[in-house]
């Protein structure tokens, strides 16, 4: 998806990283009076459980992959389908690592997201604070120059980018994934969630600053960066995310297994006729999500208000 | 502005020379966005357009200037206008079953229920996995034999095979898609339902305004600039889908799937036309473009309703 969306996602979302736009919670005055006490509570009842049934499109599948990844190959082709495995048994995870080398795989996803994410970081911060706060000529016009990334789905340019990577000699390297995503079309988003952050900053607090002789540096490193930490965690979450998934551009610059990155090995665990190896893939699968998944529910406020402020989807 | 460039009025070569300091800081701390993005999106932008205008094989290594015949073959490639109305459906299919799930959702997660908390975790957490792991799993739910359709069976029910069939096809891509991202649209939703003044739902209760009234007359009409710019952001996101496509369906049964972009990546890099390819980008380019400046026109919309 686009980062423009993102943008105006934001926007719609109305506020400033960190405002709780995601609190599931109203406001204490939000609360009705109760009328009508047994019908009423009846109807509340039946309202929950319409909410379990509509969770099970949400739950299931992660449920079964979890499962199903602990099946035998005979058992996940058995028919009816069960919802637990008879024995369970982790040889498609030991497969997994066997298959392809998952482990380096799985390595290259985990430091290209971490390059990218603390590289966005940096060059976000940098520039959406000199947007904001500095005063130099051009910047509107270097500002709305920056912008235009936010108009071009990265499918747009995968073809002279291509190009580029490959007259580069950067083919089957990490390069284009890593340096790309940092100073291309995907971290203007971030950029432009930093400067909106920062343009709400007090002047008097950077005033302050100068008066004990804080260059402009110091001034940004000492006193807004650390004012910036939610606008910084929602940076760090999307961008991580949008890394850690990224799915076409591997498939276009990367050729051997070992540089391969997981969206992509995942898709590898295939029969010598190309039909999924299930239990396996399964498997690999788990092993992508899970640390995602536990992350995101030991900070799932941070995540929702992140992701609904900055709008990453697919 | 910066209250930093009127301060110490009374040194004026101190201030100048401090300015003058800082713009350079400025230039330095901007540096590695503008390049990047001259490098990375500015340039790579104008390259799309100009190889559009070329017959670029890279397997027969051909480069010759063609003008606008790569345009003009668009017009007559059927496999295009196949893929402009799967991208067609697609999209509506999206838009349409994400937007009013992503509403009943919110409202559903707006009436204060006990667990309310937990169930906004569960709706959201598609959205933190990654879509390829996402679409794996529902590839394996979705076997013509297994998965759904051998729960199915157990009910005596024969479910078809999804994903050998134009339109099960469709609907499974669409509804993969839809559940992956709803719980974001959810979220976006139900700030903007806690945003309807409780006073005016409270008045129109009193007078005698029933729950479906109130929502269709009240909450509604007061949420619909957000649900426009979702579902223009919607349709964008929709447009850009490519893992998806590629891992779920690889553009079939026959070509019911290709969208757009996966047409785009087959052209480029399965069937090595680059010149083609990059008109097929100028063409997706123009798509996006057009939906995002009307997005900005709704937008401006909503920041008047808000003030």
């Amino acid at each position: 998806m686009s980062p423009d969306q993102l943008t105006h996602r934001r926007t719609t979302a109305e506020g400033a990283p960190g405002s709780s736009v995601a609190d599931g919670r109203g406001t204490p005055a939000a609360r009705r009076p109760r009328r009508r006490f047994g019908s009423e509570h009846l109807g509340r009842a039946a309202l929950v459980f319409l909410m379990i049934i509509v969770a099970v499109p949400f739950v299931f599948p992660i449920w079964w992959m979890i499962t199903s990844s602990m099946k035998t190959t005979s058992e996940i082709l058995r028919l009816p389908p069960s919802l637990w495995p008879e024995s369970p048994s982790f040889d498609s995870y030991r497969q997994v690592f066997e298959l392809q080398p998952f482990a380096q795989q799985y390595l290259n996803s985990l430091y290209i997201a971490v390059l990218v994410t603390v590289g966005t970081m940096a060059v976000a911060a940098l520039a959406g604070y000199a947007f904001a706060r500095i005063r130099f000529r051009g910047s509107n016009a270097l500002f709305v120059l920056v912008l235009v990334g936010l108009l071009v789905p990265s499918e747009v340019t995968i073809v002279p980018l291509f190009r580029m990577v490959n007259s580069a000699g950067l083919i089957d390297t990490h390069w284009p994934l890593i340096v790309i995503p940092i100073l291309g079309a995907p971290s203007v988003l971030a950029t432009f969630i930093m400067r909106q952050f920062f343009v709400t900053l007090p002047g008097e607090l950077e005033e302050a600053g100068r008066m004990d002789g804080l260059s402009r540096f110091g001034i940004f490193a000492r006193i807004a960066l650390p004012l910036s930490r939610s606008a910084l965690a929602a940076v760090a979450i999307f961008t991580f995310l949008k890394s850690w998934n990224l799915y076409l551009e591997p498939l276009v610059y990367l050729s051997s297994k070992s540089n391969f990155t997981l969206p992509q090995a995942l898709t590898q665990y295939v029969d010598a006729y190309g039909g999924p190896i299930w239990n396996v893939q399964l498997a690999a699968t788990t092993l992508t999500v899970i640390p995602v998944l536990i992350v995101f529910i030991a900070a799932q406020r941070q995540f929702i208000q992140g992701l609904a402020n900055s709008g990453l989807k697919g | 502005m910066t209250s930093i460039t009127t301060a110490q009025p009374d040194r004026p070569q101190r201030r100048s020379a401090w300015r003058r300091r800082d713009a350079a800081t400025g230039y330095a701390f901007v540096a590695p966005a503008v390049i990047g993005a001259i490098a990375f999106v500015i340039v790579p932008l104008g390259a799309v357009i100009w190889y559009s205008l070329h017959e670029w094989n890279v397997l027969a290594n051909t480069f010759t200037f063609v003008g606008a015949e790569n345009y003009q073959h668009m017009l007559d490639d059927a496999a295009l206008h196949d893929s402009l109305i799967a991208s067609l459906w697609f999209s509506i299919g999206v838009v349409a079953v994400n937007i009013s799930l992503a509403l009943f959702l919110a409202v559903l997660l707006n009436q204060r229920l006990p667990g309310t908390t937990l169930f906004r975790v569960l709706f959201f957490t598609p959205v933190v996995v990654s879509l390829v792991a996402w679409t794996i799993v529902w590839g394996f739910l979705l076997q013509a034999d297994n998965g759904i359709n051998g729960f199915l069976a157990e009910f005596g029910v024969t479910g078809p095979n999804w994903l050998r069939n134009n339109v099960t096809a469709m609907i499974a891509v669409v509804v993969v898609q839809v559940f992956k991202n709803v719980g974001l649209n959810m979220v976006l939703f139900l700030s903007a339902l806690q945003s309807v003044p409780e006073e005016i739902q409270e008045a129109a209760r009193l007078d005698g305004a029933g729950a479906w009234r109130r929502f269709f007359a009240i909450t509604l009409p007061m949420i619909s600039p957000t649900m426009l710019l979702v579902a223009i952001l919607t349709v964008v996101g929709s447009l850009e889908t490519f893992a998806l496509i590629d891992v779920l369906t690889d553009g079939g049964p026959g070509t019911s799937t290709t969208v757009l972009v996966f047409y785009l990546y087959r052209q480029a890099f399965e069937f090595n036309q680059f010149g083609y390819a990059s008109a097929i980008s100028v063409l997706l380019f123009v798509i996006v473009l057009a939906l995002t400046l009307l997005q900005w026109q709704t937008r401006k919309r909503w920041v008047f309703h808000e003030s």
